[in-house]
């Protein structure tokens, strides 16, 4: 049975007493926030991780690419995450490795080594909208989750797969983001995302992903082994399988520069 | 893309140097060359004997035919061409990924220019990781800038100009290499024993000089020629939205100057190396979409002391008309104030576009113009390329010279238009 969705009956009682509504706006936003606070809290400590992906990419008839790439993430106290891609396939990109920190606020910082010239670039991270790889995935769906980057609005309560979730919305806050809102469905009990709606500059629906067979690290860090990106208005869609996650690899800042950019296999 | 070679091209001109040379005499004897088979051959068998299953190769491999839009100037010079490259790489990492040793072979088969036809070695080194340092004894590809119409500061790697007019093509250094990563940012040091000389195209090339550069005739200013020791540092650091470099070399210049001697059996050109001193910097401020770029330096040793700059940006429009497309447009001014002949400094002006398509296939296309201040000449490129399947790329190249000078540098290539479609296989 659909659960009466206290959030609706709510607004249908704002907008009844007017002057009241502020106030109940800013409820949905504090406890939004709350939410988001939480699940980032949750995952504080990682430290570092290593991991395999292997995006599969389909067009509307169906037909099938592959991208293969090796990921490592660093975790940065008071600031966004630092994280570098390394490219294996398809072959002519082979070598060419993506470095990029995230900032809580303000533009990242990102650097692409090519390797046919042996040249580091730093390159604009205002692509943050661009498909990465030809792939579903926009760069700002892949980068660093940070709290600020976001303001937020708790909607309602939803069941499904036998699991109570939180449904807020969350708004970039840069103005270059490519979506208006997301739609953001976490789970009561560990705090992990399980699903997320993209809306574009329209405001219509552009993208849902889905995120499956969680896997707990170090008994505290919930990883989703798979990500399914589908978008409603190409037909096409991008599977993200992540396998070989290692934390505590003892990474360090000197593992994430220019240099070791330049020579990461 | 990049500007075409400044010497390329260049018809004699009186030059204090040139003039004193004209009067030494006879040509200097062709020099053989030494070595480079006996290191291929060592390190073939070294190859062989790694066990299969310890590393990795990758590479590719292509064919380029190039359809020229005029006659060529010389009868001798090819028209239509066909050529096959290749170019392998092999690296194996052990001692906890603390080691590793690289190779990259390189073999061009030319239809037309027999010296377009090489091998070489892009790369051969051994390098050992220590937590704040790296050692690497061999042959690397270094490659030190920002700006793309030039490459004013990359000097480490001597030039394969038959390759190609852009310059961007390099041949493997002989090095030992010390980095130092520390928190104020990375230190490389370079000590280079052996200096490589530039390629040039043969009678049959085309996009060549109106004369043969003989190449087995090379002057160098310092009497213990291409054994003579290079020495470069570099310094390189970011400092939040800027990106800094600051270097300096001392040796052999990559640069030669042409020399020109007319005896009864008719002119003689070669190269003439000098021992150069050049301290650069290059500068990049990414701010939002725009990417502010400056590269410059200083060099003595050439004649005069002289400077050269190149300065512009990219602005990046991202998802042109609601679509995945990116719109990169580029502009750069360059100098270069060095004295040849009378003429007084070189400016240009480059401008152009990058357009990226962000699909599944990765297609690409940069054009741009570059034009000369001082007298209009032109130079146009474009340069596109998509992915076929998951390994394969066709791409397509086309350069075009024009509103050219009779003592300018481009004039010899003026019938040299070309359009150049290749398709490579990746493995």
């Amino acid at each position: 049975m659909h659960r009466p969705d206290t959030a609706a009956l709510l607004l249908l009682f704002a907008a009844w007493f007017a002057p009241v509504a502020p106030a109940l706006a800013d409820e949905a936003s504090e406890r939004g926030l709350a939410i988001a606070i939480e699940a980032d809290t949750r995952d504080q400590g990682f430290g570092d991780t290593a991991s395999t992906l292997q995006m599969t990419l389909r067009n509307r008839h169906g037909d099938e690419t592959t991208r293969q790439m090796r990921s490592r993430a660093l975790e940065v106290a008071d600031d966004g995450d630092k994280s570098l891609i390394i490219f294996n396939d398809p072959a002519d990109v082979k070598g060419t490795a993506f470095l990029s920190f995230s900032h809580k606020t303000g533009d990242d910082d990102q650097w692409l080594y090519l390797p046919a010239l042996k040249r580091v670039k730093r390159i604009s991270s205002s692509n943050k909208s661009g498909p990465f790889m030809g792939s579903e995935f926009a760069y700002e769906d892949l980068s660093s989750q940070e709290v600020d980057k976001y303001t937020y609005r708790y909607l309602r309560d939803e069941d499904f797969d036998d699991r109570s979730h939180y449904v807020i919305e969350r708004v970039p806050v840069d103005k270059k983001s490519g979506y208006t809102r997301q739609t953001v469905w976490i789970d009561h009990e560990e705090y992990r995302v399980w699903k997320v709606e993209f809306y574009d500059r329209k405001d219509a629906l552009l993208k849902t992903l889905v995120f499956d067979q969680y896997q707990r690290y170090l008994d505290k860090h919930w990883r989703a082994s798979l990500l399914d990106m589908t978008n409603h208005q190409t037909g096409k869609s991008t599977r993200l399988d992540v396998t070989d996650y290692v934390f505590g690899n003892g990474f360090s800042d000197s593992d994430f520069n220019r240099n070791s950019l330049a020579k990461a296999r | 893309m990049s500007w075409p070679s400044r010497e390329i091209g260049r018809p004699p001109q009186p030059s204090p140097r040139r003039g004193k040379l004209r009067e030494v005499g006879p040509p200097p004897q062709p020099s053989p060359r030494r070595g480079e088979g006996v290191v291929v051959i060592l390190l073939w068998t070294a190859l062989l004997h790694q066990p299969a299953y310890a590393g990795d190769w990758s590479g590719d491999a292509g064919i380029e035919l190039r359809a020229f839009g005029s006659s060529p100037l010389d009868p001798e010079q090819e028209d239509n061409n066909l050529s096959f490259y290749m170019q392998p790489e092999y690296y194996r990492d052990w001692d906890d990924d603390n080691q590793r040793f690289v190779v990259t072979p390189f073999l061009r088969i030319d239809q037309a220019d027999p010296e377009r036809s090489h091998f070489d070695l892009r790369e051969l080194y051994w390098r050992k990781s220590y937590p704040t340092m790296e050692l690497s004894v061999g042959l690397k590809k270094i490659f030190w800038g920002v700006t793309e119409s030039a490459h004013l500061v990359d000097i480490i790697n001597q030039t394969d100009a038959v390759e190609n007019v852009d310059t961007e093509d390099k041949l493997g250094q002989p090095m030992i290499n010390l980095t130092l990563v520390r928190d104020w940012g990375t230190v490389d040091l370079f000590l280079m024993p052996w200096f490589r000389e530039r390629t040039f195209p043969s009678l049959e090339g085309r996009l060549r000089p109106p004369f043969y550069i003989d190449e087995s005739r090379a002057q160098y200013e310092s009497s213990a020629r291409e054994k003579h020791i290079d020495v470069a540092a570099r310094w390189t650091h970011y400092f939040g939205d800027w990106d800094i470099g600051l270097a300096h070399f001392s040796g052999t210049s990559r640069e030669p100057t042409l020399q020109f001697i007319q005896s009864v059996t008719g002119l003689t050109v070669f190269p003439f190396y000098d021992q150069i001193e050049q301290t650069s910097l290059d500068l990049q401020l990414t701010k939002g979409s725009w990417l502010w770029k400056l590269e410059s330096f200083n060099r003595s040793g050439q004649g005069e002391s002289f400077q050269a700059l190149a300065a512009g940006f990219e602005y990046t429009l991202v998802g042109v008309r609601d679509s995945t497309l990116d719109l990169g447009l580029i502009a750069e001014y360059l100098r270069d104030n060095r004295k040849l002949g009378t003429s007084v400094s070189d400016q240009d002006i480059a401008t152009g576009f990058r357009l990226a398509f962000n699909d599944v296939q990765s297609t690409e296309l940069l054009a741009f113009t570059g034009i000369d201040l001082n007298n209009n000449e032109r130079f146009s490129s474009i340069e596109g390329s998509r992915r076929l399947g998951q390994s394969w790329k066709i791409s397509l190249e086309a350069r075009f010279f024009s509103n050219t000078e009779p003592d300018s540098t481009l004039h010899s290539l003026r019938d040299d238009d070309y359009l150049q479609l290749s398709l490579a296989k990746y493995f």
